[in-house]
Formats: structure tokens, C-alpha cells, sequence
């Protein structure tokens, strides 16, 4: 069963630079948890943390409420998939899942039984007695789970297991990963730059960036309601326009801009300069004027998707706006020159802090 | 051949490939076809060679299985003849050489492949390479000095209060060996150390973190994860050091008793002091045979293949 994992105003500094920036989270027992962030943001520092390859410069890491202060890797209930998986070439598949359990001194025919039985699992059976190199991307991903769950580990640590895998089979091993999950309740704390992994798999999502815990949230929550522009910006796409607050009511707020008066909801700015953000699948593209939300544009390019068309248009103005329609089969499509009106509800709109939340 | 053509033109090609072929026929395989048919020749005096006594046998080679005398290997007392003998103890020196130079090796080379920060390696390797600047005669006699009866290594074991009184090392303390043992591992280390730092460079340090990750020991996961993979860089390395510890004059003439005696010594003594050109060339056959199966049967103990050397 998963342990929970308490990480308490964890710092971590290499030299000078300050890689992870006073983080505080708790993952619950049995819990898809995600970092999310660019390359270079601390995630995998976390992860190693955890894992017991770094130590925290200060705070706490405490795994199923037990301090792991000075505890070697080898002494923590914990797992790590290797982004480069690391299995070993010069054993055989068996050895490679049965690896964890030499080294707690289990007879060697009752390790093959047990690796058979996790080659079940990650349906894998019948290569046991195949070699490293024998096997593609995605069997080598299977291995690689196996290898770890070989140990009953309480916490799974995997760093970014899926980047190396083409589109298809990524997609396929991330069900395959939540339903592994699922089955025998380990935590799995996961890191990834690619949002829509974090979003599709995740119960939680922590958004990184330079060090620093952005967001927690479930996944809707971190795309609907992102509490700045950072997150806003790398979960998804925005229409963005600068301005100033007007006058607020009951979390909406009167949004001034140079390209007309909107209104929108009002998030935590903290007094920070702020932006207007809505997202294209929230803007419409009409040829009326709507009552509110509403920038006249002349249509420039309209990229026809599939599932949806993209209309980019220029307003009056001068704003750059992208609208995503569903494609429902039947509705008229903008071509480029046309007239019309860019349009938002203003519960899909939201004024946030521009940048990150950084150091106090 | 053809982008060498293409790349230099006739004359330079034409150049590179007279002398390779110089150098090849007239300073390796012609010498050693003409030492191989001397070995089969008897040594006579002048007047007699190209005489009915110069006939081809195989007499210089029967020398070596002569003259047996008492030899105790592992408590077993056996009759060997005394040339074998000293093959037995050159070779089981230089084995013991090539163990030691192992020993001192691996640590090294897994501290300048995997601890340390790769920008301190240069500076270190050139430190390594230091030594070797000197020539081996030097070293050799550097290591003479050092061990002699009144030298430092005496002096300050005995003023530690280590020793009691000075030793004569080079008449052996542990066996008539040691000196020639010390002088043959300083001397060709580097030829362990280097090819083992190269096959660890190749490792990922992320299987040595898998495997602490998954519960081994540090001496766990050298045994099942760096030595494995260190496998062929050790074998190169065991090998250049064997031969080049078996083949090495000068040190054990340098650093010798006249309770030790090296086969390359009595090679010598034949060609040189005897002047028996045709026993001496039987013996370095013979040597060179004998040295190869060893390293032969030693890769088949140990699963090595020829391949995993030449890598």
C-alpha cells in the first residue's frame, strides 16, 4: 500500500543557484501526484530528493510521517524509474525485475517465480530469458515498472518514463501506468514537462517554475482556474490583453484595456501587475456584437483541425486574437478577410498576476 | 585504400604503402622467420655451419625439459627441469603482478570515472602520467634505492618502529619476488589503470543509482553492476600487463636477487653471455607459446572473449 509524503519548506541549493525554492506539499497515501514544469524548474531535484540521491539543503522530507534524514537510497521505501530507465544490459530480463530481490537475499528460485509473476502484471510473459536490447520502447518501459514493483516499493518516483516513447505508445502506457496504479494503490509521484500527460494521469498537480511550487491543484482546477499567468500559460494557450482593474464586484471585476472595457473574475493578484487571460476554446467567433466581452476583428488565417478550426483574427485595435471552435459537422467557417466579433464569457475570463510566484 | 587514394594522390599513397610494407617485412617478419629458423639450427662453430653437423631438430627445444631439479609448488615437492622452473615462477609472478596492479586499479579508475568532478580529471590523469615521463630504467633504479637495506622505505619503517631492524627486500621477506614484483607493478600500472577508467566512463551512472535505488550495498552493486561492465576493459588491461611484466628484462635484472630469476633472464644469458644464438631463439618461441596459452586459458576461465579485448 502507498505512503503519503510531507514535504516541508524543502530548499535545495547547488552552489549559488537555488534549485528548489521552499516547497511545501502534501501527497496523499495512493496518490497520482505530478510535478509539472519546464526543464530546469527543480522537479527532478524533488524527485531525487525523495528518492535519497540529494539531500534538501533545509526543510523536511518525511515519507509515511517518518523522517528520512540520513537514510540512503537503498533504505527508503521508495522506487525510481529512471528517465533513461536504466535496466541493466548485461542481465536477463528476469534478473533485471528479480534485481531488487537478490539484494534482500531471496533464493534464486523463488525470485524467478516472483518475476514471472510481475511479467504477468505488465504483460510481458515470455520474456523472461530475453536480453535488454531484445526488446522496443515500450517493452523496456514495462521492464523498467516491473524492475521497480519487484521491491513492494511505498512510493514510485518516475521521471519523465514516457518522453522517449513515440506519440502512440505514450499515449498507451499512460493508461497502462494509471491502471498499474490503480491496482496496487502505490503513490506514484510523477514528473513531466508535457501538460498533457500531468493533466490526463494525475489526481494532483503541482505547477513548478524556477524552484518554486506554482500551484496545487486537481487537473481541471489548474486549467480552468490557474492562479497566474505562468501556470495559465503553460497548461494551455490564452488570449492575453494587458490593462488595469475598474471597479469590482463579487470576484468579477471591470477590466480596462486598449482594446475595450471587459469584464472578467478577479483572481489572487497580491497587488502584482496583472493580465487578462481567456482561452481560445473559450472565445467565440461571431458576426454580432454580444452585450459584453466583445472586440471587433477582421479574420486573417482560419486553420481548419479537424475536431476544431482555428480562427486567428486582428482587431481594430491591433490585439492578435485566436478563437478554437468544436467542430460540430455543420456550422459555417470564417474565411480569412471576413468581418465579425471575438467574444468571451466573462466566467471563462480571468485577471491574474502576470509572472510567478517568487521567493518572499 | 581508395579514399586514401583520393585523399593524398598516388605518390603519398604510393609512399604509405612502401613504407607500412618496409617496415613490416624487413623489421618484423623477416627477423622473426630468420630467428625462427636459427632456433632449429645447433650452435656450431663457424667452420661447421652450412657442414653436414647443420642439420634442422628440434634439440634446442628439448633444453628446456632438461637438467630437472627439486621444486616445491603449493607443499608438493616435484622434480621440474630448471628452466621450466623458472618459467613457472615468472609466470606466477607476473600473475601475481597483474592481481596487484588490478587491486590498486579498479579504485582509481571508479574514483576518476564516477566521483570525482569531471573537471578535475585532466589534472589528475596528468598526475598519473607523470611517472612515466621518467624512463623505466629510472623508475626501476628509483625503486632499487628506495628498497635498498639503507634506504628511505627501511629508514622510515624502522624510525616508525614498525620494523625492528632493516630488511634486505630485495632478497625477499615475503617471497625472493617481492622487489622485482613492486618495481614490475609500478612500472605497468597505468596499463591496467586506463583501459578500466575507459570501459567505466561508458557506464551510466544511472544503473549504478538503479541499482543502490533498489536496495544493494555499494560492494553489491560493484560486484553486479561496474565490474560486469568493466569486464573487457579489465581483460585488455590484465593481459597487456601480464605480457609486458613477463617479457620486462630490466626490472627484474635491476631489481633481482640471486634468489630470483626471471625467464627473460635466461633467454638473455643464452643470446648474450653464452652467445647461443639458436638456444635463445628456441626459448623465446617456446616462451612466447607458452605465455600465450596461459593468457589463453586464463580469458577461458574467466568467460572473456578475444572480441571483448580488441574493443
Amino acid at each position: 500500500m502507498g505512503a503519503g509524503i510531507d514535504l516541508d519548506n524543502v530548499v535545495c541549493d547547488f552552489g549559488s543557484f537555488r534549485a528548489v525554492d521552499n516547497v511545501n506539499v502534501s501527497i496523499k497515501p495512493g496518490e497520482f501526484f505530478s510535478f509539472l514544469g519546464p526543464s530546469g524548474c527543480g522537479k527532478t531535484t524533488i524527485l531525487r530528493m525523495i528518492s535519497g540521491f540529494n539531500d534538501p539543503t533545509s526543510g523536511a522530507i518525511r515519507i509515511g510521517g517518518a523522517p528520512t534524514l540520513g537514510k540512503r537510497p537503498n533504505q527508503r521505501p521508495t522506487a525510481l524509474i529512471f528517465q533513461n530507465l536504466a535496466l541493466f544490459p548485461l542481465m536477463t530480463i528476469w534478473e533485471n525485475i528479480a534485481f531488487g530481490l537478490e539484494m534482500r537475499g531471496m533464493g534464486r528460485a523463488e525470485r524467478r517465480a516472483k518475476a514471472d509473476e510481475l511479467l504477468a502484471l505488465v504483460d510481458l510473459q515470455g520474456a523472461a530469458d530475453k536480453m535488454v536490447s531484445q526488446l522496443s520502447g515500450g517493452q523496456k518501459q514495462r521492464v523498467a515498472i516491473a524492475r521497480a514493483l519487484a521491491v513492494e516499493p511505498q512510493v514510485m518516483l518516475l521521471d519523465e518514463p514516457l518522453s522517449a516513447l513515440d506519440l502512440k505508445l505514450r499515449q498507451h502506457m499512460r493508461a497502462e501506468l494509471r491502471a498499474i496504479q490503480k491496482r496496487t494503490g502505490v503513490t506514484f509521484i510523477y514528473i513531466t514537462h508535457d501538460q498533457g500527460e500531468a493533466l490526463a494521469m494525475s489526481d494532483r498537480v503541482g505547477v513548478m517554475s524556477q524552484g518554486r511550487l506554482q500551484q496545487v491543484a486537481d487537473p481541471r482546477d489548474i486549467y480552468n482556474n490557474p492562479v497566474n499567468g505562468f501556470v495559465a500559460s503553460f497548461v494551455g494557450e490564452n488570449n492575453i490583453f494587458t490593462g488595469a482593474v475598474g471597479a469590482t464586484s463579487s470576484g468579477m471585476a471591470r477590466f480596462d484595456t486598449a482594446h475595450g472595457q471587459f469584464r472578467a473574475r478577479l483572481g489572487e493578484t497580491g497587488g502584482a501587475a496583472v493580465k487578462l487571460y481567456v482561452r481560445p476554446e473559450h472565445t467565440l467567433f461571431t458576426t454580432d456584437a454580444g452585450v459584453e466581452n466583445s472586440v471587433p476583428v477582421t479574420v486573417q488565417e482560419v486553420a481548419f483541425e479537424g475536431s476544431f478550426i482555428s480562427v486567428h483574427a486582428t482587431s481594430d485595435s491591433g490585439a492578435s486574437l485566436v478563437a478554437e471552435l468544436r467542430n460540430d459537422g455543420s456550422q459555417l467557417i470564417p474565411e480569412a478577410g471576413q468581418k465579425g466579433f471575438m467574444t468571451f464569457a466573462a466566467e471563462r475570463a480571468s485577471i491574474l498576476p502576470d509572472g510567478i510566484v517568487r521567493a518572499k | 585504400m581508395g579514399e586514401l587514394l583520393k585523399r593524398y594522390g598516388g605518390t603519398l599513397t604510393g609512399a604509405f604503402i612502401l613504407l607500412t610494407g618496409f617496415w613490416l617485412l624487413m623489421l618484423i617478419i623477416l627477423p622473426n622467420l630468420a630467428l625462427f629458423e636459427t632456433s632449429f639450427r645447433p650452435y656450431l662453430p663457424v667452420v661447421d655451419m652450412g657442414g653436414p653437423l647443420d642439420t634442422y631438430s628440434v634439440n634446442n627445444y628439448a633444453k628446456f625439459f632438461e637438467s630437472p631439479g627439486p621444486m616445491s609448488i603449493f607443499g608438493l615437492e616435484l622434480s621440474i627441469p630448471l628452466r621450466a622452473q623458472t618459467f613457472i615462477n615468472t609466470v606466477f609472478y607476473s600473475i601475481i603482478v597483474t592481481v596487484v596492479a588490478f587491486v590498486f586499479s579498479y579504485p582509481i579508475a571508479f574514483y576518476l570515472a564516477k566521483v570525482v568532478r569531471p573537471k578535475s580529471v585532466p589534472t589528475l590523469i596528468l598526475l598519473l602520467f607523470i611517472p612515466l615521463w621518467v624512463s623505466e630504467a629510472l623508475r626501476a633504479f628509483a625503486w632499487y634505492i628506495i628498497l635498498t637495506l639503507n634506504g628511505p622505505l627501511n629508514a622510515v619503517l624502522v624510525g616508525m618502529g614498525v620494523l625492528e631492524k632493516a630488511v634486505r627486500w630485495q632478497q625477499g621477506v615475503l617471497t625472493n619476488y617481492d622487489a622485482i614484483v613492486i618495481g614490475l607493478v609500478y612500472n605497468y600500472i597505468l596499463f591496467m589503470l586506463f583501459p578500466i577508467y575507459n570501459a567505466m566512463t561508458s557506464l551510466d551512472s544511472n544503473q549504478i543509482e538503479a541499482a543502490q535505488d533498489l536496495g544493494a550495498p555499494a560492494w553489491k552493486t560493484h560486484l553486479r553492476i561496474v565490474l560486469p561492465h568493466s569486464k573487457p576493459g579489465i581483460a585488455s588491461g590484465s593481459v597487456m600487463v601480464f605480457m609486458l611484466a613477463a617479457g620486462s628484462l630490466l626490472v627484474p635484472t635491476t631489481l633481482g636477487s640471486t634468489r630470483s630469476n626471471w625467464f627473460t633472464q635466461t633467454i638473455q644469458q643464452a643470446m648474450l653471455e653464452s652467445q647461443d644464438w639458436n638456444t635463445g631463439a628456441a626459448y623465446s618461441f617456446l616462451y612466447l607459446l607458452l605465455c600465450t596459452v596461459v593468457v589463453f586459458g586464463v580469458m577461458r576461465l574467466f568467460k572473456v572473449r578475444l572480441s571483448d579485448i580488441a574493443r
